[in-house]
């Protein structure tokens, strides 16, 4: 069966439900029209800029072009990472860390997956390269900043308890313990939220995209599971490296609690 | 300068119990000084001037450079975890990590802790308590009683007596001047110029993160 095809006077009429918000923004004087047009309109065009270089590179099929969109991709992902927190590293040690991270789970995580599961011939055929890196990109980045915001913020509010029990001779790894279970906690979260809701409340949107592109619904589904699981171990290793190597940052070889690493919060 | 007499201050033969030498920091310092084993040095001076800082360089809680060496032993030799339980320092706003605040210390050493408390009038209603019902001159006697029982050979007060009535204050120099006849050497910032003289300190100024001794 083949998906039915959209023809651009099918996306103009979708596109007057956009009218219809920018005219209640009007009517009510929300003051958000125009920032609602311009987000419809920047959507529209990274859409289909990003469709025209995945087209390319899908017919390149090259491994050399398929890393560089990769690395492209998980590049934002960390930028965002170390942006987010309220309270962040000087310099570009959280960076740095964010870098390392998302390119640790993402290459773990795409590669197991490409190994085991999902084996295309070749191994880097594009389509199911990137398409993977990119939804595990996004489990990586919400994993990755809940961590180190609550790990962050952790500190700074903790910072008496903290530095009370380094002065009465508690290891550094004693004393910030609860603030690490707290913050992995909080990067492991939206996963678990995501798996119990899945099917339930929410249709994950591979599933039904593939649902929608003609795919028999337990095919989709066994897809999705997959997914959810590759976003699982993608979000947990994520969390791990982000808290461990922000504590690693925060303290030094004589057990400190170095906040002056961090910016004035 | 008054220094109290006591058998391990009159060895010449000994290494001081506390030698601080060259200590700075990237704002304060340097430092030089030496104490006695049972001697205290109360450090005054304006807010700001530092007495934090210098205590916290001492406990090795801020990064610096010069050497410290407690009883001849320089701290660079020893792990920091077990330099800060010998040299414990207790900071003017408490930490708080347990509900409870008695969960706070070591449980071989609760029972011990809970007579110093009852001693510094903190009674076993709020040490068994929640810590967010304690006051703060209740958290400020039970922070420093968390560092008493340690038995370290020096302790590092920052204003223990600062939030605490004159009564209060009375009965936690009694246990400091008890502590210091036992060899326990005390360093300790304090806004009260008369606090020194009470527990037979040598007395310093900070002023502008320098140490300035009386001579």
């Amino acid at each position: 069966m083949n998906p039915i095809a959209l023809d651009p006077r099918d996306l103009a009429i979708a596109g007057a439900l956009v009218a219809f918000d920018a005219g209640l923004s009007v009517a009510l004087r929300l003051g958000l029209h125009r920032r609602l047009l311009w987000a419809a309109a920047r959507m529209v065009v990274q859409l289909v800029a990003v469709g025209f270089v995945l087209r390319a590179i899908f017919a390149l099929k090259h491994p050399l072009a398929t890393l560089a969109v990769i690395v492209a991709m998980a590049a934002v992902a960390a930028r965002e990472i170390a942006a987010r927190p309220e309270r962040k590293f000087r310099g570009g040690a959280g960076l740095a860390l964010s870098a390392g991270a998302v390119a640790l789970a993402t290459v773990v995580t795409v590669a197991f997956a490409l190994a085991t599961a999902i084996r295309p011939q070749p191994w880097y055929d594009p389509r199911y390269a990137i398409s993977l890196a990119g939804i595990i990109l996004g489990s990586v980045l919400n994993a990755g900043s809940l961590t180190l915001d609550s790990l962050l913020g952790g500190v700074g509010r903790e910072r008496a308890a903290i530095e009370a029990r380094l002065a009465l001779g508690e290891s550094f790894r004693e004393a910030v313990a609860p603030l690490l279970r707290e913050a992995i906690r909080r990067g492991l979260l939206p996963v678990v939220n995501q798996m119990s809701a899945a099917g339930v409340i929410t249709l994950p949107g591979v599933m039904t995209g593939q649902i929608l592109a003609g795919l028999d619904p337990l095919e989709a589904v066994k897809y999705q599971i997959l997914l959810m699981f590759l976003l699982a171990g993608a979000g947990g290793l994520t969390a791990l490296a982000i808290a461990f190597g922000a504590l690693r940052r925060l303290t030094d070889g004589r057990q400190r609690l170095r906040l002056d690493r961090l910016e004035q919060g | 300068m008054a220094e109290p007499a006591s058998a391990a201050s009159q060895d010449p033969q000994r290494p001081a119990r506390l030698s601080v030498q060259g200590l700075r920091s990237g704002i304060s310092g340097p430092f030089d000084l030496e104490l006695a084993a049972g001697t205290c040095l109360a450090v005054t001076g304006v807010s700001g001037s530092g007495k934090s800082l210098f205590l916290r360089l001492l406990a090795d809680l801020d990064p610096g450079e010069g050497r410290v060496l407690l009883d001849g032993v320089d701290r660079a030799s020893v792990a920091a975890p077990l330099w800060r339980r010998r040299v414990p320092y207790v900071a003017a706003e408490s930490g708080w990590w347990l509900e409870r605040a008695a969960d706070h210390f070591p449980a071989g050493r609760r029972d011990a802790a809970r007579a110093l408390a009852q001693r510094l009038g903190v009674g076993p209603e709020p040490f068994d308590g929640e810590v967010r019902r304690l006051s703060t001159g209740e958290k400020q006697r039970l922070a420093l009683v968390r560092a008493l029982v340690l038995d370290s050979p020096v302790l590092l007060l920052d204003e223990p007596t600062g939030p605490l009535d004159p009564d209060s204050a009375r009965k936690v120099e009694a246990v400091l001047l008890e502590r210091m006849r036992g060899g326990t050497t005390i360093v300790l910032a304090s806004h009260d110029p008369e606090q020194g003289g009470r527990l037979g300190a040598a007395a310093a100024m900070m002023r502008d993160r320098r140490l300035e001794r009386p001579r």
